[in-house]
């Protein structure tokens, strides 16, 4: 990319191709596609039977444990990559190091605590 | 060449790209899961050993009646498909063939693919969520806590090879590559393919599309030519992932007469990493839910965080 094009503008045009081709599909299938609606065919899929009650059900909690987990290690990561262009200035690459294996051990021990207390087990059998 | 020409025909490099790749790995997945598994496979359209299945599977889709169900959250439901598609080819075009041969160069390209890569995984959520289903819930639900579980590893992987090289542009991170790294980032290339396949939600990582349990969890719903975007998506994210593995750890363009075949090595590179992950869904069967999420958080992330510590090391002893 030496033309001094930016390569944003490229990523802009990228991103008006996508839209078209999804435009464009959708006007192919709209042209293809037999229409035929009716009630049955618009109700909710539940292997054949009659749908109970609203889409949106109950569901378990558990799934949340790995969002708690997700946020702590996505801070992880958003202190690591700017580390990772430092890394190699000498006047502070062994002290960040240092400090940067002391900040991650202290997110481990947090894993290694989530999986002691056995969040990440659902049955006891495994 | 005036500026907007030039927009406009990098962009439509990158749409053939995404409509002619996903077909070639797609009928790569036919004929190896064929010979695998010891069956025939589609052999009849277009004549040559079936070699227009794909095509021929896209125009039926596209003849399908496209049916909104009354629960369903409309806009949402419709919209959903085109997320995936957009942020696959967003990634697509930050890949370089070449030191010069890149559609969109931009510094911090591997930041980038990182970055839009997610946003497909939004499309998922808004499938599954809009649905108005309790199998595309579920499934919507399995898919959201696997792919933030397998960000993690993924995103370190990542980094590890971003301070191997000291820059966040793949064709940057391709320059500094030496054949010193198929042992240094080892570990780190092993987490982010089996982080990128369960990203993708493909065997043995699709608990969220379990077909026997789920029908076909988040997409239980579409038919017809949003489903197809769907499958297209797909098979565009194991291109994209396969290209960047091949980009950071197997030096991309870098090869024998690579001032002449540069791109070549590229596609073959990605290629090899392409049938990694079809092998692994054709040999391995799917991990329960808690099982899959053990892998991501007991086994990917400390083998990921000892890759840093390792590139760490390598990278300050080395200066």
């Amino acid at each position: 990319m030496s033309s001094g094009l930016s390569g944003y503008l490229v990523l802009a045009g990228v991103t008006a191709a996508g839209v078209l081709l999804f435009v464009a599909a959708m006007f192919a299938r709209r042209l293809l596609a037999p229409r035929a609606p009716s009630q049955a065919k618009a109700s909710t899929y539940e292997s054949g039977v009659d749908p109970v009650a609203g889409g949106w059900a109950q569901t378990h909690v558990r799934y949340m444990t790995f969002a708690f987990l997700y946020l702590v290690f996505a801070v992880d990561s958003v202190f690591l990559f700017p580390w990772a262009l430092v890394l190699r200035n000498k006047s502070i690459n062994h002290a960040s190091l240092l400090e940067m294996g002391i900040f991650a051990a202290v997110i481990l021990v947090g894993l290694a605590h989530a999986a002691r207390r056995g969040l990440l087990r659902w049955t006891l059998d495994n | 060449m005036s500026t907007f020409g030039e927009v406009v025909l990098r962009s439509l490099c990158v749409l053939i790209a995404f409509l002619v790749l996903p077909l070639l790995v797609g009928q790569t997945e036919h004929k190896l899961m064929a010979h695998m598994q010891g069956r025939l496979g589609p052999m009849y359209a277009g004549g040559f050993h079936g070699w227009a299945q794909l095509v021929a599977d896209g125009v039926k889709f596209t003849q399908k009646e496209d049916i909104v169900p009354l629960a369903a959250d409309k806009p949402v439901f419709r919209l959903a498909p085109a997320l995936g598609i957009v942020s696959y080819l967003l990634a697509l075009a930050v890949i370089p063939f070449g030191p010069h041969l890149v559609a969109a160069g931009i510094t911090g390209s591997l930041l980038w693919v990182l970055a839009v890569g997610a946003i497909g995984t939004v499309g998922t959520l808004m499938a599954g969520w809009s649905s108005g289903n309790k199998y595309a819930l579920i499934g919507g639900l399995r898919s959201a806590a696997q792919l933030v579980s397998y960000e993690v590893p993924l995103i370190l992987a990542a980094a590890s090879f971003a301070m191997a090289a000291g820059s966040f542009s793949l064709v940057s991170i391709a320059h500094a590559w030496t054949p010193w790294w198929l042992l240094w980032q080892l570990p780190g290339a092993i987490v982010f393919l089996v982080a990128g396949t369960a990203e993708l939600q493909r065997p043995p990582f699709d608990m969220p599309v379990a077909d026997s349990e789920l029908v076909m969890g988040p997409w239980t719903e579409y038919t017809g030519l949003r489903f197809a975007l769907f499958l297209l998506a797909e098979y565009a994210g194991i291109v994209v992932v396969s290209l960047v593995l091949a980009v950071l750890y197997l030096g991309g363009w870098t090869g024998p007469f690579d001032h002449q075949i540069g791109p070549f090595w590229v596609l073959l590179k990605g290629f090899f990493f392409a049938v990694i992950i079809l092998w692994m869904r054709m040999s391995w069967p799917r991990l329960r839910e808690d099982q899959l999420q053990r892998v991501a958080w007991l086994g990917l992330v400390p083998l990921a965080l000892l890759q840093i510590v390792l590139t760490a090391a390598g990278v300050v002893l080395t200066t």
